[in-house]
């Protein structure tokens, strides 16, 4: 009778520390979050609080001088550069990675599709570096060939990052088609519309806010993209002048100055502020998306 | 052109462009493969690096990068699969798992060179630990942490409720019932995740310039624990394979910093390839372990044995 108690009163116990564990684990990813904002929020206002910079000068003005007197900390630069690269590499990436998801969900045979899959997988696991890599040595030269200049350019970035997001998109996108009931392909048939009429006219409207939401994904990824960005786009602190000129982003300013400046200073303080830019977008990204998707439920 | 000869033309269209993207793929490994010829000899794979001559290796450069990958995995799986526990199970529907989607939503999106500036206020400076492994693992934790989470939650949902009902219908508590009955069922779907976002941390890079370091102390097997020489100390210094690669491209000053460049990408290269395969395998093969499939042949065998 003893025995039977104790092994009943450790069976409540384990569910009483798992449950425990388990509402843990689910708070810690909201602490997580929390701070990283209030730390990243904090350490980005000290350009406004202790450098005394002004923000309409940060925002709008493309002079970017820390070394100057008087040193100017316009990033204006930087955020077109992002825009540019990350817009440029939608615009060749979501046409293909629409096509793509069409292509699998109502024109390719099986054995095709199982071949495709494994190849976006791939693409998705291939580490920035290498993408930057593979830029550097062979897509460089080869503009360097044809457009002359350095090679390092916004067109560089542009394609580099455009591969990059590619399988991005065409998931979520090939989610959403695969969403759209069936009945509305059949019922497009039978009005005796072709499949190309069916898909384009009947099917990509009916997935048009799942298609976007993966576009809106693509978009966030390209604008965060580091590392494959920097070793390309040539990092001039300049604004770009045509495709094939090269200049500088949010995320390649971070990465080559960080550790060049000392803590504290007006410089660092500006660094810290591109950041917060940083985090602001993404976050604009999200509530892009979970409006489209609200739209979608409607 | 009729509607008939327009669907016929973007059909091939179609055709063209997924075989466009599956021979970048193959052009892709083709050029990796050709430009980085010769890394798997060992001296290269497990060799010390040089600054100054060629022929130098990229052994510290590939422990630090696995090691990180362990310590990582050690740190992000429990944690994900409590979250995923948690957010599955336990938490009510409504406006707290709200606030917490909206939570994983946002680390999700966060660039990782964001991440990796958060790393270097919380993990380098606040803890004065300056660069280390462990800070490295902890932020790549928190890019993979939301990944993670959603491969457990979903595995645990996909769990047909039945199971679940009967174990709980037999006097389980809940937390048995999970631990016993769902799971173990789980199991392959969550084994699978957990191997891709392995890849993922292998590849990761931005995350580790401002956390992880830019460099390695020479490494020494016989080194005291708390020694910066020692490989398994978790507070010293390590670059891993892509920052060497990332490195090599902006700053290199050995002579054959191509090469080994190239070399690296091969090697990352060739992981990648291994970590999905292994993911493949492992999804086949654990399902049908705990599907029961090998119980099922045995007792069809016997009873067609008894017949």
């Amino acid at each position: 009778m003893q025995q039977m108690y104790t092994k009943r009163r450790n069976r409540w116990l384990e569910e009483y520390i798992g449950r425990t564990f388990a509402v843990v684990c689910g708070w810690l990813i909201v602490l997580i979050t929390v701070t990283m904002i209030i730390f990243l929020a904090v350490k980005g206002i000290q350009s406004f609080t202790d450098s005394r910079l002004s923000l309409s000068d940060m925002l709008l003005s493309a002079q970017w001088d820390p070394n100057g007197t008087p040193p100017r900390y316009g990033a204006l630069i930087f955020i077109v550069g992002s825009m540019l690269v990350s817009l440029g590499a939608l615009l060749i990436s979501a046409p293909i990675a629409l096509a793509l998801a069409i292509f699998m969900n109502f024109i390719a045979p099986k054995w095709f599709v199982s071949l495709l899959k494994p190849v976006l997988e791939l693409l998705v696991g291939i580490p920035s570096v290498v993408y930057g890599w593979l830029g550097v040595t062979i897509l460089v030269p080869l503009l360097r060939e044809w457009f002359g200049g350095s090679g390092f350019s916004l067109l560089a970035g542009i394609i580099v990052l455009s591969m990059m997001i590619l399988p991005t998109i065409t998931s979520v996108a090939a989610d959403a088609l695969a969403n759209v009931p069936m009945a509305y392909m059949e019922a497009s048939y039978g009005l005796g519309s072709t499949r190309w009429q069916a898909i384009s006219r009947v099917i990509v409207p009916a997935a048009k806010a799942g298609i976007a939401t993966g576009v809106v994904l693509g978009l966030a990824r390209a604008f965060g993209e580091a590392l494959a960005v920097q070793m390309v786009i040539g990092n001039t602190i300049k604004l770009p002048s045509g495709l094939d000129s090269p200049t500088a982003t949010l995320t390649s300013i971070l990465t080559m100055d960080m550790a060049n400046t000392i803590n504290g200073t007006p410089w660092n303080n500006a660094l810290w502020t591109l950041a917060l830019i940083l985090l602001l977008i993404s976050f604009f990204f999200i509530a892009v998306i979970r409006l489209v998707g609200s739209g979608k439920e409607r | 052109m009729t509607a008939r000869m327009i669907d016929k033309v973007w059909t091939g269209i179609f055709y063209a462009v997924a075989a466009a993207v599956i021979g970048l793929l193959i052009f892709f490994f083709a050029v990796v493969l050709s430009k980085g010829a010769g890394f798997w000899q060992p001296e290269f794979l497990f060799g010390r690096p040089s600054n100054t001559q060629a022929g130098g290796g990229i052994g510290p450069q590939l422990i630090n990068s696995f090691y990180m990958l362990v310590v990582t995995l050690l740190l992000s799986v429990p944690l994900s699969l409590g979250a995923g526990i948690y957010l599955a199970e336990y938490a009510k529907q409504g406006r707290i798992v709200g606030f917490i989607r909206l939570c994983l939503e946002a680390m999700a999106s966060l660039p990782s060179i964001v991440v990796g500036l958060f790393g270097l206020l919380a993990f380098v400076t606040l803890t004065g630990w300056g660069y280390t492994l462990l800070g490295g693992a902890l932020a790549v934790t928190i890019i993979n942490l939301p990944g993670l989470t959603r491969i457990c939650e979903t595995a645990i949902l996909d769990v047909p409720s039945n199971i679940k009902e009967g174990s709980l219908a037999l006097g389980a508590t809940r937390w048995q019932t999970l631990i016993k009955a769902v799971l173990p069922a789980a199991i392959p779907q969550i084994v699978t995740g957990v191997i891709l976002s392995a890849g993922r941390i292998f590849g990761e890079a931005a995350v580790f310039i401002y956390t992880a370091g830019l460099t390695t102390p020479m490494l020494r097997l016989d080194a005291d624990w708390g020694s910066p020489t020692n490989p398994l100390n978790v507070f010293r210094p390590a670059e891993t394979l892509t920052v060497h690669i990332w490195k090599l491209n902006s700053e290199g000053i050995v002579p054959d910093a191509k090469l080994i460049a190239a070399k690296s990408a091969a090697v990352l290269m060739v992981a990648v390839l291994l970590f999905n395969l292994a993911a493949r395998l492992a999804s086949s093969l654990l399902a049908r372990h705990f599907s029961g499939g090998r119980r099922a042949r045995r007792g069809r065998e016997e009873r067609n044995k008894a017949a």
